[in-house]
């Protein structure tokens, strides 16, 4: 299990971050002036596009009596990886992904309130640098945020990994490219940290159960972080907003 | 927190991906100066001294060290001393020596761990101040020169910063690179080359010895005696298409001026002769190879050269000889090999090698030959100014480069192991030669062990199964300490449907794994080591003695952990159910083989630990047979035992070892043990279990051992080895009963490997193991001395609920690398004990002669390979070709009316020859049958003489035959150990 040393003899990882440090964030809401709402979101080298639609009445075929339907469609641009990608969208994993955003965007919505309607999200990875879907759901929660839609509480998706220190281990948060490629674990975990629940977690490899506890912490204790990230970048866009507002009113 | 700078590095590779990675620079690293006060240092983060001393007479102002990547990857040695301290290993010098030699990043690695030396390592990689990136077009080690300098100049001005002018330390970097010396000077940073440094430190004597002899780059022509070698770019291309061949090469152990190579896409190994054939490759090391064409392509030569003993100076001597000898004679000879030359180097597979120093005669010199104790080293000129003392004196050598120019390797002298000819010493090489981990054990391993006055807690008690009551005893050969199972039996009432009687059996192990925690540096010790070593004087210990001899061992009369496992038997050692549980137990005695015998067969007691004695010997001889019926396989190999003199530790006197029914009994207990174990782990962990198999051998092994038997008129059926096994029972000539015996020795040597695996890698099918004859085996008895039987326990404890998993028990992965160091080890393990039999046998013959009965074992073309059936030792009789003639298809020597030939028996002689300090070795003469001139006779020192100097001229076979495999045993504890007994190799 100990695979090669992701981190080294000092406790910096490959890139250079301690354990516990997320990639650097960088968000926008707002980003597009069609759809409902929108942001952008770069996590490290990872950057994502999400937009939002609705709520909206939902087709005859799809609608719900008694919510919301979400609607995801997760797509990659054929320009995010390394070599050319040939299917940005409909192949398996980016269906495999555009279901687990469902879940985990669903759990923060409060669909209750729009019966027979359909709120759709389209999320584009612009580039991929480890941790896509992390980013696309946190990108996705700043979007319905920016289209107004009432959510129970922020919605964050971290990722943390397996590494040893002199024999210790020591889980790693935000996975970046280098790190999941080199075959050790990944738990993603989406969940609504102040509340504390999980509305989606999936592991890559098998774990000894001795470990997970440590890792599903560290990987909760990152989406603590993003949230807070995520809230300051709301704020600022808010306040920003507001100004602009005024001035173009008066 | 963390500098949210981002630097994009661009690699490229293979069909060219561009790859963008992130480059966090951050400025909460420290520098590790106590003489910093602008760093957040905890305590305990401060490695270098605020006014560190100065030992070297070049600065005499307090100062630090910075190396550069190669000071570190060629001057390990002189690092590993404990001269140099306050050193900063930058992180670009780390991963650059990490990516180019892993075995000496982990040394470098072990200095910097130990805090009394005061390395650190500085992440300048990371720092803020300290990162540079690569301009356009500059090659990765200029960039990385660069960086050093760049650190250096920080760590300059960091430290002046805030210390009063001219009492902060200085930095000084070493290169041995000329260029980064003046671009270094030009940036005004003090510089010096390691060997200026090293040769005005003050204080520390030898430290000169250490230093490893600068390379002078390939290309430099001047007094070339070689041709160059290939860059490693041609080497690549030529491989890639087909002109050069890669292979491991092979040195002759006869002929220095000649070696093999296995390449792909040829039967043969590939023949390289001559300075120039061999072009500077050693032993072991990976070479390209051109191969000629087939014109020139010659046969083996079948003389023996030895490097002269005199020191040549650099001058390649005459290979006339060689050469021309090789020439084949006729083209259709079949003995032509293919024959090609090194052409370059891929990777050299250097260790440290023991040896002996041959003094220069020029008094006062300095530079001096050490020739290896390995025969297939060549050797190699180092500089000592110690050469008085070192000549008498083992020593450890490192090799460290090949120049054009010169005849022998340069290396440098490491550290004396003793006196030449002195036990210990001699005890030191056989371990160092073998690899053999036997450090003293660390304090951080010593502090893994419970108090020397443990006694077993309450509550652990309650935890197990209480067998205290039961009439436990353990049999064991005489003066052995680490007793790891015990056994008992008893009736149990009722009977089986088929109105048998039942038993109770059970066999209880050491239970090792309650001291030995996964994970613990004790257990990282352990699984390092992997195996205690037998030497004939010494065991080399798993475990600390602590735990070995006393708190696991299950001695009588006191209460023990163990882990058990407990089967109801009918009469016929039908098992009719197997538990297997944790217990506590307390044996009523701790027995030899000897005593237990005498007590079976003494009629008139009748207590009880005789009576389950008697069970389990009655269930043993059944269980035996039945085995025996399935096709087991029983093998002989020649045992004995030294009677070493307790003072001395020399040995007295050397017999064969004596094999009673109890023997027996333990044994077949044991295996009963080991396979109801495998099969309750091969089900529970079907990818992670670990299991001994033994292949079945290829009929090609067989081919020599048929033909031998045939000749004294037995065909042996070796299609399988049930059929192989009664043919052997049949094989017997009555009135020559060590006969049978002899047959069953050299099937031993058809044999292949035993070895340890994991479930996960093998298909079911491959689990057989041929010699016990049984679908599926691991080892599980005795885990004071095997840790593979470690491993078992927890996966064991694990599966019946008593212990928890951990992570790397459960990793198919992780067990196979497990199993590839404990088949190594093991195997290192075996050799070492041989040797260690080989020098005792060498001691015991120091002043004496003996004239003995033996028996040919094979038949070689310069010499018959003879079995001394007494002493169990075999060595080579050396006929000349002079008077013998050969006959290759009968395998037969003939000299006049006398014909040897395999199985005969002779009569011989037994002397030790001396005449090679390094190379002791015992001489076998003919007495009978007598053959004039040659054999051996009593008053005649004229024909002794002869004989000798005959005896040193032919090839020295002693140690290269196959039979190298032999499993011969001298532990002190063998005889049950499982399958260890036959079917080892």
């Amino acid at each position: 299990m100990p695979g090669p040393d992701l981190l080294s003899s000092q406790g910096l990882r490959l890139d250079g971050r301690r354990p516990n440090e997320l990639r650097r964030i960088r968000c926008k809401l707002g980003v597009f002036a069609q759809p409902d709402g929108s942001a952008y979101l770069e996590q490290g080298n990872t950057k994502v596009l999400a937009a939002v639609y609705g709520p909206h009445q939902a087709s005859k075929s799809k609608s719900l009596q008694d919510g919301v339907v979400v609607n995801c469609q997760y797509s990659m641009a054929t320009f995010s990886t390394g070599e050319r990608k040939n299917h940005p969208r409909g192949d398996r994993k980016s269906q495999e992904m555009s279901m687990h955003l469902r879940q985990a965007l669903t759990a923060a919505i409060k669909t209750e309130l729009y019966p027979r309607s359909q709120i759709d999200i389209y999320v584009e990875v612009l580039q991929a640098d480890g941790g896509a879907y992390c980013a696309s759901v946190n990108a996705a929660t700043l979007a319905l945020i920016d289209a107004g839609i009432p959510l129970r509480a922020y919605a964050c998706a971290c990722s943390a990994s397996m590494a040893w220190r002199n024999g210790q281990p020591e889980p790693l948060l935000d996975v970046g490219h280098v790190e999941e490629a080199a075959g050790g674990v990944v738990l993603t975990v989406a969940s609504l940290p102040s509340t504390g629940s999980i509305g989606l977690i999936e592991m890559s490899h098998r774990l000894h159960m001795d470990y997970f506890d440590v890792v599903l912490s560290r990987a909760m204790q990152g989406c603590k972080d993003i949230e807070v990230i995520l809230d300051r970048a709301v704020r600022e866009h808010l306040a920003e907003g507001w100004t602009k507002q005024d001035v173009v009113v008066i | 927190m963390w500098t949210t700078k981002t630097f994009l590095t661009k690699t490229k590779r293979g069909n060219i991906i561009k790859i963008v990675r992130e480059h966090y620079l951050r400025d909460d690293l420290l520098c590790g100066s106590a003489a910093c006060n602008t760093c957040p240092h905890r305590d305990d983060e401060l490695v270098l001294d605020s006014k560190p001393e100065s030992i070297c007479a070049l600065f005499d102002y307090p100062h630090y060290l910075i190396l550069d990547t190669n000071v570190v990857l060629h001057q390990i040695d002189v690092l590993e001393e404990d001269a140099l301290q306050n050193v900063i290993i930058l992180q670009t010098v780390l991963e650059e020596v990490k990516h180019q030699n892993t075995a000496i990043f982990q040394r470098l690695l072990e200095v910097i761990g130990n805090r009394k030396r005061k390395f650190f390592s500085f992440v300048n990689e990371h720092h803020k101040d300290t990162y540079v990136e690569r301009n356009p077009g500059e090659k990765a080690n200029d960039r990385n020169d660069r960086a050093i300098r760049k650190a250096s100049a920080w760590y300059e001005s960091h430290l002046s910063i805030n210390g009063a002018v001219g009492q902060s330390p200085k930095v000084v970097l070493l290169t041995d690179d000329e260029n980064n010396r003046k671009l270094a000077q030009e940036e005004g940073i003090v510089c010096c080359s390691v060997k200026d440094y090293v040769e005005n430190v003050t204080n520390f004597v030898g430290l000169i010895d250490k230093l490893s002899k600068n390379v002078i780059p390939e290309s430099v022509a001047k007094d070339a005696l070689y041709p160059a070698h290939l860059t490693p770019a041609q080497i690549h291309t030529g491989v890639r298409n087909g002109k050069l061949h890669q292979g491991t090469f092979r040195a002759s152990r006869y002929n220095f001026l000649e070696g093999t190579a296995s390449v792909n896409g040829y039967e043969k190994p590939i023949l390289l002769q001559g300075h120039i054939g061999i072009n500077r490759a050693v032993d072991g090391d990976s070479v390209a190879i051109e191969i000629f064409p087939e014109e020139e392509w010659r046969r083996p030569s079948d003389i023996v050269l030895e490097d002269k003993a005199d020191d040549p100076g650099d001058l390649l001597e005459e290979e006339g000889v060689l050469l021309s000898t090789a020439k084949p004679v006729d083209k259709s000879d079949d003995e032509i090999t293919p024959t090609g030359k090194v052409v370059g180097i891929i990777r050299r597979k250097w260790r440290q090698y023991c040896g002996i120093l041959m003094p220069s005669q020029l008094p006062g010199a300095t530079r001096h030959l050490f020739t290896p104790a390995e025969k297939c080293i060549p050797r190699v000129r180092i500089e000592t100014r110690q050469s008085h003392v070192l000549a008498s004196q083992r020593i450890l050598v490192a090799l460290d480069s090949w120049p054009r120019n010169s005849r022998y390797p340069l290396g440098h002298f490491v550290r004396a192991l003793g006196p030449i000819g002195d036990k210990d010493a001699e005890n030191e090489v056989i371990l160092l030669e073998h690899d053999v981990p036997h450090a003293r054990f660390s304090e951080a391993v010593l502090s893994c062990l419970p108090p020397d006055d443990w006694t077993i807690p309450d509550e652990e008690i309650k935890k197990r199964v209480d067998l205290r009551s039961e009439i436990i005893c353990s049999v064991d050969p005489p003066g052995c300490t680490d007793i790891d199972d015990a056994l008992h039996a008893k009736t149990i009432p009722g009977q089986t449907a088929d109105g048998l009687d039942k038993y109770e059996v059970g066999v209880h192990i050491a239970d090792v794994t309650y001291f030995v925690r996964p994970n613990t540096a004790l257990d990282k010790e352990a699984a390092s080591r992997s195996t205690t070593v037998y030497l004939v004087d010494r065991r080399i210990d798993m475990v600390p003695e602590l735990l070995s001899s006393n708190l696991c061992s299950l001695r009588g009369g006191e209460e023990r952990l163990a882990f058990s496992c407990v089967w109801e038997i009918d009469e016929n050692a039908n098992i009719l159910n197997t538990k297997f549980h944790k217990s506590v137990i307390k044996s009523a005695s701790a027995m030899t083989y000897e005593e237990a015998q005498i007590a079976i067969d003494d009629k008139s007691r009748k207590d009880k630990i005789v009576s389950s004695l008697r069970i389990l010997n009655a269930l043993a001889k059944k269980l035996k047979k039945k085995r025996l019926d399935n096709g087991a396989l029983l093998l002989a190999s020649p045992e004995i035992r030294f009677q070493v003199d307790s003072e001395t530790h020399d040995p007295v006197e050397v017999e064969a070892k004596k094999i009673m029914d109890t023997n027996s009994m333990v044994e077949e207990f044991m295996l009963l043990a080991n396979t109801s174990v495998a099969q309750r782990l091969a089900a529970e962990f079907p990818q992670s279990a670990l299991l001994r198999r033994h292949p079945a051998p290829p009929p090609a092994n067989f081919a020599a051992f048929l033909k031998a038997a045939k000749q004294q008129g037995f065909e042996l059926d070796v299609s399988t080895n049930k059929s192989f096994s009664a043919s052997l029972d049949k094989a017997v000539i009555p009135g020559r009963p060590f006969f049978n015996t002899l047959l069953r020795i050299m099937a031993t040597r058809c044999m292949q490997q035993a070895q340890y695996f994991s479930s996960g890698t093998k298909a079911f099918e491959e689990y057989y193991h041929y010699g016990l004859a049984c679908p599926i085996y691991t080892h599980f008895t005795s885990p004071i001395r095997r840790y593979a039987d470690v491993i078992v326990h927890r996966l064991l404890a694990a599966s019946i609920g008593c212990d928890a998993t951990h992570a790397e028990l459960l990793d198919t992965r992780a067990a196979n690398a497990l199993c590839d160091n404990l088949n190594y080890r093991h195997r290192q393990a075996q050799y070492a004990g041989r040797a260690s039999v080989a020098l005792n046998t060498h001691i015991l013959f120091n002043q004496r002669v003996e004239i003995d009965a033996a028996v040919v074992l094979s038949v070689k073309r310069n010499a018959l390979q003879v079995l001394i059936p007494k002493y169990g030792l075999e060595g080579p009789l050396y006929l000349p070709s002079d008077k013998f003639i050969y006959n290759e298809e009968e395998h037969t020597q003939t000299c006049d009316a006398v014909v040897l030939k395999t199985f005969d028996e002779l009569t011989v002689r037994l002397s030790l020859d001396s005449t090679n300090l390094q190379h002791r070795k015992l001489l076998i003469q003919l007495v009978k049958p007598h053959i004039p001139g040659f054999s051996y006779e009593e008053g005649q020192e004229q024909t002794d003489k002869q004989t000798k100097a005959q005896a040193m001229e032919v090839i020295e076979i002693e140690d290269d035959t196959p039979e190298v495999k032999d499993p011969k045993k001298r532990k002190e504890k063998p005889v049950h150990k499982g399958n260890k007994k036959k079917s080892k190799k």
